[in-house]
């Protein structure tokens, strides 16, 4: 009978792999089976069944792919100008882009998180860290646009950042570099680290509502680098885990002189005892200055406000609330299991991962299971928090993510490629080649209470031979598997945006059905709407000109403007009047020392031109709108300085045309032409 | 034997399933595709009233004084939504000159087409005309069955009801 089974079992397999490989080609390649594109496949104008976000890294954006056909559905303008839409050239978009050190028009984008109610993903925001200039961005998903950046004072890199509670109390972010801090004299020589150079960690509260952040309290500590963190969850809500390197203090090669000690730290914070500290008011309010840049999708502007004030405590201030936890060898990721129980921590030079238990932990410090301390701050014994080590997992482990069915995903840097492990019992269970160098990987929730285990993505820091080469620069990469079985299957393999370090994958049901589709024109509160053709127009002040134009298919109104002056500056004010989804209209100057304006329905944005020649300047809609968008053009006429060509604007009136040098003419035939105000 | 002849089942299944490609539903789905391009309803479609076009308004009562609020609000909502394209007088611009307008179509017809413009463009025959004449697709201007009502208000006004 047994025989029979095993010949039966044959039989079937054979079958399958027949009935598999008929309508195949037959060298689907060695990582990749024959069904990997049938997984990914997504068929035109069907949807995907989810949004995956992703750091776009150095260009400062955030891109956005379905999942699982990793088709780019946008990129998200963030920290950077993007010409493309006008972001940071618009005058209502360049306060965004407001810092403490003035108007920046880039940063260095990490890392991605969702905000979360009850621990899983609930689809409101997403958040963003800006590594270079330390900040965090808030994205509104029914927009899909930035509403919100703030500069974060006292910080030099914030890399261990955006990561939220699971309630989205608190947004983290702790800086890279430690510091002198900012009202500190920082003129000191950089080899008196160890004296005068201090991290912080920013608990930057969140609005329940409207999202807006404020950072409710830094707690300073020792100068280390903080490299990534996670908040506790479900038990362990209360808590925020941090891994931290350089525990050497080094100021210079940290390449070796910070990788001396064999263990680092992971560092504990008991967030709730530090709120109580702080309603106790053991913080100092501390002057610092830092931006706090608002967008409003009512006004169509930014708002840029410089604070100057943060309520900081010293490490040293808050005692039973932060402990540091050995972890070896310069750990990178901080992860935390959806049942809150677990902390793996990736020490990117080690060759084990070690998993720490939130029960030892609490009751190491009951006992004071204690191996002395960290500058003040108690060390548990590493043993005494240690539930166990995944041993010969692979080499330099750097992030882990979960699937929510009990095991975890942990990425090698070193050895490229991803390991499948048992969290209980700590077992490897499988492991697959990436290509090549993977950084983070991505499971949709897999860093929340509620994993969707059915992908994982691994974010590749090398693509060298995967496409066809591009020259010496090439694009990174995302490595889609399908982990819905007990082996990880590869199904996709495409290219991204900037450096991919960190995404978030949201299930499109959770967003799709909130997203703005127009904004409404009746409630366009911008100071420059123009309401309706009728009432465009052109007005000077002094070297001002103000054009308060409007657009629909497919005219510009007006389109012809005469009595600009050289020293002048003018400002376009443009104005759609469409409300039908997906009409833009796009603007554009021949010779601005700007970008172009992307105008959405029932919006209204600025562009600034200062011209720099006399003569006749075309303008245009850049956005296809209709099959009359290349009719979408008009003129404006620039005299010299002191030209007596008076201020007038029309459009349909094509008569007539004089050879009058002051002549303008401005018929009434097209609604709404006529002399300019002055 | 019997489980023999099922595992072959199974296989034959998988086989035919393998090959059957436009079978395979991809993860997710929608019903919000793209509308369809069929033209034409009323050649399909014998019921298709042309005179009351597609929409949800089948009836509107419409006394015989003119309402001033009603015109009052939906020339409100012309100067900010229809008056880069429609004049008031008889005047193509972009789009026809209102003049006239409620002489030419029902108020159905009309109330149809400035709220359910983009099926109406595709099916309806009198809309379909008239795109071949402006060759623009008159933008869906978002309007509410209220503003619709007004707006129709205003072009009774504007043809001279009093």
């Amino acid at each position: 009978m047994k025989n029979l089974n095993v010949n039966l079992l044959t039989v079937a397999a054979l079958c399958l792999i027949l009935s598999m490989a008929a309508c195949k080609p037959k060298n689907a390649g060695n990582a990749v089976s024959s069904d990997a594109a049938q997984k990914a496949y997504v068929a035109p104008g069907k949807y995907d069944e989810f949004y995956n976000f992703v750091s776009g890294g150095f260009s400062g954006q955030m891109s956005v792919y379905g999942l699982p056909s990793g088709r780019l559905l946008r990129v998200i303008p963030v920290f950077s100008q993007d010409p493309q839409d006008g972001y940071g050239y618009s005058e209502e978009t360049k306060g965004m882009l407001n810092t403490s050190h003035g108007f920046i028009p880039w940063d260095d984008l990490h890392h991605i998180e969702a905000s979360q109610t009850n621990g899983e993903i609930d689809g409101r925001w997403t958040f963003a860290n800006g590594n270079n200039t330390p900040r965090l961005a808030r994205i509104d998903l029914k927009t899909f646009r930035t509403a919100e950046i703030l500069e974060i004072p006292n910080s030099a890199g914030n890399h261990s950042s955006p990561f939220i509670t699971e309630n989205t109390e608190y947004v983290i972010a702790g800086t890279r570099f430690s510091v002198p801090l900012d009202n500190s004299n920082g003129d000191v020589p950089i080899n008196t680290y160890k004296k005068n150079f201090k991290g912080t960690l920013s608990f930057v509260k969140v609005d329940p509502n409207s999202g807006n952040m404020s950072i409710a309290f830094q707690i300073k500590t020792p100068g280390v680098d903080f490299d990534l963190s996670h908040a506790g969850k479900g038990p362990s809500h209360g808590w925020f885990f941090f891994s931290c390197y350089n525990s050497e203090q080094a100021n210079t090669l940290l390449e070796v002189n910070a990788s001396q000690r064999d263990k680092d730290f992971i560092m504990a914070v008991n967030w709730k005892k530090v709120e109580e500290y702080i309603k106790q008011g053991k913080g100092k309010k501390e002057s610092v200055k830092y931006a706090h840049n608002t967008y409003s999708d009512v006004t169509h502007s930014s708002t840029s406000t410089m604070e100057n004030e943060v309520t900081t405590i010293d490490v040293k201030d808050v005692p039973d609330a932060v402990y540091m936890i050995p972890c070896p060898k310069s750990p990178h990721g901080c992860d935390v299991d959806p049942t809150g129980e677990y902390i793996v921590g990736s020490g990117k030079l080690a060759a084990l991962i070690p998993v720490f238990s939130y029960t030892k932990m609490l009751k190491a410090i009951q006992d004071k299971t204690f191996d002395g301390d960290y500058d003040g701050i108690p060390v548990i014994k590493y043993e005494a928090a240690l539930y166990g080590e995944v041993k010969k997992p692979g080499l330099g482990p750097l992030h882990t993510e979960f699937d929510g069915k009990g095991n975890a995903y942990t990425s090698f840097f070193i050895s490229s490629e991803v390991v499948k492990w048992n969290i209980k019992d700590l077992k490897v269970l499988d492991r697959v080649p990436t290509y090549y160098s993977i950084g983070h990987l991505s499971i949709p929730g897999g860093d929340s209470r509620k994993p969707y285990g059915k992908y994982m993505v691994a974010y590749n820091k090398i693509t060298k031979d995967r496409y066809l080469p591009t020259g010496p620069e090439l694009a990174q990469s995302a490595q889609l598997f399908d982990i819905s079985g007990d082996k990880m299957q590869l199904i996709l393999d495409y290219p991204t945006i900037g450096e991919p370090h960190y995404a978030q994958s949201i299930p499109a049901s959770l967003i799709s059905k909130n997203s703005l589709k127009i904004f409404n024109i009746e409630q366009n509160k911008s100071a420059h709407v123009t309401m309706g053709q009728g009432a465009a127009k052109v007005v000077r002040e002094g070297n001002k000109v103000h054009v308060y134009m409007t657009a629909i298919r497919s005219h510009l109104a007006p389109d012809n403007i005469e009595g600009v002056r050289m020293g002048d500056e003018v400002y376009f004010h443009v104005t759609n009047l469409e409300q039908d989804w997906d009409i833009p209209h796009g603007f554009a100057i021949k010779g601005a020392n700007n970008a172009e304006l992307i105008v959405l329905p029932g919006e209204t944005q600025t562009l600034k031109w200062i011209p720099n020649r006399v003569g006749i300047v075309p303008i245009y809609c850049t956005d296809f709108c209709s099959a009359l968008h290349q009719e979408m053009q008009g003129y404006v006429r620039v005299s010299p300085s002191g030209s007596n060509v008076p201020l007038t604007f029309s459009i349909g009136t094509n008569n007539g045309a004089t050879n009058n040098p002051s002549g303008a003419d401005s018929g009434a035939a097209g609604g709404g032409p006529g002399k300019a105000k002055r | 034997m019997k489980k023999l002849f099922v595992l072959f089942a199974l296989a034959g299944t998988l086989f035919i399933y393998s090959c059957g490609g436009g079978g395979q539903k991809p993860a997710s789905t929608t019903d919000e595709a793209t509308p369809s391009q069929s033209s034409d309803a009323s050649a399909q479609n014998p019921s298709y009233d042309p005179e009351r076009g597609t929409g949800k308004f089948t009836h509107v009562d419409i006394p015989n004084q003119l309402d001033a609020t009603k015109a009052s609000a939906g020339e409100k909502i012309y100067n900010l939504k229809c008056s880069s394209c429609h004049k008031t007088t008889g005047e193509k611009l972009v789009g026809p000159g209102w003049k006239g307008v409620t002489q030419r179509h029902k108020p159905e017809w009309i109330m149809n087409f400035v709220t359910n413009t983009d099926e109406m463009i595709t099916k309806d025959p009198k809309a379909q005309a008239q795109l071949e004449i402006c060759m623009v697709r008159m933008p869906n201007q978002n309007l509410s069955d209220d503003d619709a009502r007004n707006v129709y208000e205003f072009m009774r006004k504007n043809d001279g009801v009093k």
